[in-house]
C-alpha cells in the first residue's frame, strides 16, 4: 500500500517536472549552445553502438527468417520481413535500449551528482530553474537525435540482412531481389509509426532519468543507486509501453 | 571594489520558526530580525541548525511552523524569489563542477541576461581580483584548493549583486590571514553595496569584529541576541562556555544529545 502511494507520488512529481520543463520551451533558442552540446554528446555516445548492433540484428534476422521460410520457397520475402520488423519494432526498441544505457544513465548520474553536491540548490537560489537549465536542453536534444538514430539503425539493419542474404550460400538471395521486396511492401506509414514510437521512448527515457537524478538525496552512494534504478525503470518502461503503443499504432 | 552597484537592502524577519527532520527537532521556535543593510552574525555549535535555518531563507526548506520573511514577503513565495535577489554562499561551496570558474561566476548575469558579455567579463574580472583568484578563471572547481573554492563561491554570490547575502561559514577552511581578509571583504561588500548580510559562522573574530548584531543558536533556540558588546558583557553560563576560546565548542558537553529534545 505504501509502495503504491510512493509510486503515485513519484509519477505525480514526474509529470509535474515534465510540464514545468515544457513550459520553458520558449527559452530554447537562447539555450542553443547547451542544446548543441547535448546533441553531440548523445550522438557520439549512441550512433556507433546503434549501427553495430542493428547490423547484427538485421543479419541474424536474415538467418532466422531464411531458415524458417526456405522450405515454403518464399525467400524473396526475406527483405520485406526484415524491413518491416526493423522499421516498426526492432529499431525503435533497440535504439531505446541503447539510449537508456548510454544517455539515460549519464543523465541520471550527472543530475544526481549535481543534486547531492548541492549544485541544484545553488541553481535554485540563483533563480535558475533546473527544469529549464538542466532538463530542457537534454530533452530537446534527445528529440533531435532520435530520428538520426532510428534511420541509422534501420539502414544498417537492412544492410546486415542484405549481406547475409547475398553471401550465405543456402540463402543466396540477390541484393536486387532483397531491396525490391523491401521497397514494394514498406510504406511511409511504417516509417512514421516507427519514428513516433522511438520519439516517445526517447522522451520517456529522458524524463525518467532526469526525474530520478533530480530526486536523489543523501550521499554520493545514492548516485550509483539512482543510475541503476534509472536503467531498470527505463527498460521496463520501454518494453511495457511498447506493447501498448504498438497496439494503438497498428 | 571597482564597478560596485549599490542595491536596495532588504530586511529579514524570522518569527517562531520550527523545523524537524523526522523525530529530530532541529529548530524549536527561533525568532530574530535583521535590519536592512545590517551585518548579522549567527553563531552556534556544530549541528545546532544554522545551515538549516539559512536554507529556509532561500526556500530550500519549508518551515513546519512560523514565518520567514524577506523584505516583508514570505521567503518561499515564487514572487519574492523573483523580486528580491538573495545570494547564498554554501558551506560546501556548491560550485558547478562541470563549468570553469569563470563560467561559474558568469552564469547568473548570463542566464538572467543582465549585461553584455564584455560587461560581464569586466565584472567577473574585478570580483576575481578583489578575492585574489585572478589566475583561476579557466580552472574547474576540482582543480582548486578548499580555500579557493570558498572564495569562488563568495565571488559567485557577489556577482549576483544581491540585496541579501547569506554566508554559510565563509571563513572555514581558510588560513588565518585569508580568514581575516575575507572577514574584511564581507564588511566591505556590505558597506559598498549596502546589501544586508547574514553570516553563519564559528569564527568569533569574524562575528565580533564586523557584525552589527548577532545571535547564538543552541539546541534549536536562540540563547543570545544583541550586539557584539552585549555578548562580551554577557554572563549567561551557556554563552560564556561557547564564547570562551579555551573550551572546544565541539565538545559534546556543550551540545545536548540529539535525542534529548
Ligand atoms: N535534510 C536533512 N535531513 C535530515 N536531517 C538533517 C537534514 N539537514 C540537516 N539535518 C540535521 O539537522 C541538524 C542541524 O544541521 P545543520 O547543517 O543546520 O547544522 P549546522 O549548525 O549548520 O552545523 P555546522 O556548524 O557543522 O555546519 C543536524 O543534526 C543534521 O543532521
Ligand atoms: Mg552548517
Amino acid at each position: 500500500m505504501k509502495a503504491l502511494l510512493e509510486l503515485f507520488e513519484w509519477i505525480g512529481s514526474g509529470v509535474q517536472m515534465a510540464l514545468k520543463t515544457m513550459s520553458y520551451i520558449p527559452s530554447l533558442p537562447r539555450q542553443w549552445k547547451r542544446l548543441l552540446e547535448q546533441c553531440l554528446f548523445m550522438g557520439y555516445a549512441t550512433v556507433p553502438l546503434v549501427a553495430i548492433l542493428s547490423f547484427f540484428i538485421g543479419a541474424v534476422l536474415a538467418l532466422q527468417i531464411g531458415y524458417s521460410i526456405m522450405d515454403f520457397g518464399a525467400k524473396q520475402y526475406i527483405g520485406t520481413i526484415i524491413g518491416l520488423s526493423m522499421v516498426r519494432e526492432l529499431s525503435p526498441v533497440m535504439t531505446a535500449i541503447m539510449v537508456t544505457g548510454r544517455v539515460g544513465s549519464a543523465v541520471t548520474a550527472e543530475l544526481a551528482s549535481m543534486k547531492v553536491y548541492q549544485e541544484v540548490d545553488a541553481l535554485r537560489t540563483m533563480n535558475i530553474p533546473p527544469e529549464r537549465f538542466l532538463v530542457l536542453p537534454r530533452l530537446a536534444a534527445i528529440v533531435l537525435v532520435i530520428p538520426v538514430l532510428l534511420i541509422v539503425s534501420v539502414v544498417t539493419g537492412w544492410i546486415g540482412g542484405q549481406v547475409v542474404c547475398e553471401y550465405v550460400d543456402w540463402i543466396d538471395l540477390s541484393s536486387d531481389l532483397y531491396y525490391n521486396s523491401l521497397k514494394s511492401f514498406i510504406k511511409i506509414d511504417d516509417l512514421t509509426d516507427g519514428l513516433i514510437k522511438a520519439e516517445l521512448f526517447g522522451v520517456g527515457i529522458l524524463l525518467i532519468s532526469s526525474h530520478l537524478g533530480l530526486r536523489t538525496s543523501g550521499g554520493p552512494r545514492e548516485i550509483g543507486a539512482a543510475v541503476t534504478r534509472a536503467v531498470v525503470v527505463c527498460i521496463i518502461f520501454v518494453l511495457i509501453f511498447d506493447y501498448f503503443i504498438t497496439n494503438i499504432l497498428i | 571594489m571597482e564597478s560596485t552597484v549599490t542595491v536596495e537592502p532588504v530586511s529579514v524577519s524570522i518569527e517562531n520558526l520550527y523545523k524537524s527532520f523526522g523525530e529530530q527537532k532541529v529548530l524549536r521556535g527561533v525568532s530574530f530580525d535583521v535590519k536592512p543593510g545590517e551585518i548579522f552574525a549567527l553563531m552556534g555549535p556544530s549541528g545546532s541548525g544554522k545551515s538549516v535555518l539559512m536554507r529556509h531563507l532561500v526556500a530550500l526548506e519549508q518551515a513546519d511552523e512560523g514565518e520567514v520573511l524577506i523584505g516583508g514577503e514570505p521567503a518561499d513565495d515564487p514572487g519574492t524569489q523573483g523580486n528580491i535577489r538573495t545570494a547564498m554562499v554554501f558551506q560546501a561551496g556548491a560550485l558547478f563542477n562541470s563549468m570553469t570558474v569563470y563560467d561559474n561566476l558568469a552564469l547568473y548575469p548570463r542566464e538572467h541576461r543582465l549585461y553584455s558579455e564584455t560587461v560581464i567579463w569586466e565584472k567577473v574580472t574585478s570580483v576575481m581580483r578583489a578575492l585574489s583568484i585572478e589566475g583561476a578563471g579557466r580552472k574547474i572547481p576540482a582543480e582548486l584548493s578548499g580555500g579557493m573554492k570558498k572564495r569562488v563561491s563568495v565571488a559567485r554570490a557577489i556577482i549576483m549583486e544581491p540585496q541579501l547575502i547569506l554566508y554559510d561559514e565563509p571563513t572555514s577552511e581558510l588560513d588565518p590571514i585569508l580568514a581575516a581578509t575575507t572577514t574584511e571583504l564581507i564588511a566591505t561588500i556590505a558597506r559598498e553595496t549596502g546589501a544586508t548580510s547574514l553570516v553563519v559562522t564559528h569564527d568569533r573574530n569574524l562575528a565580533l569584529s564586523i557584525a552589527d548584531r548577532m545571535a547564538l543558536l543552541m539546541d534549536g533556540k536562540l540563547v543570545f541576541r544583541g550586539t557584539p558588546d552585549d555578548l562580551r558583557n554577557n554572563n549567561d553560563p551557556q554563552v560564556l562556555e561557547f564564547m570562551n576560546p579555551t573550551i572546544d565548542p565541539l565538545n559534546p558537553r556543550f551540545r545536548k544529545q540529539e535525542n534529548d529534545v
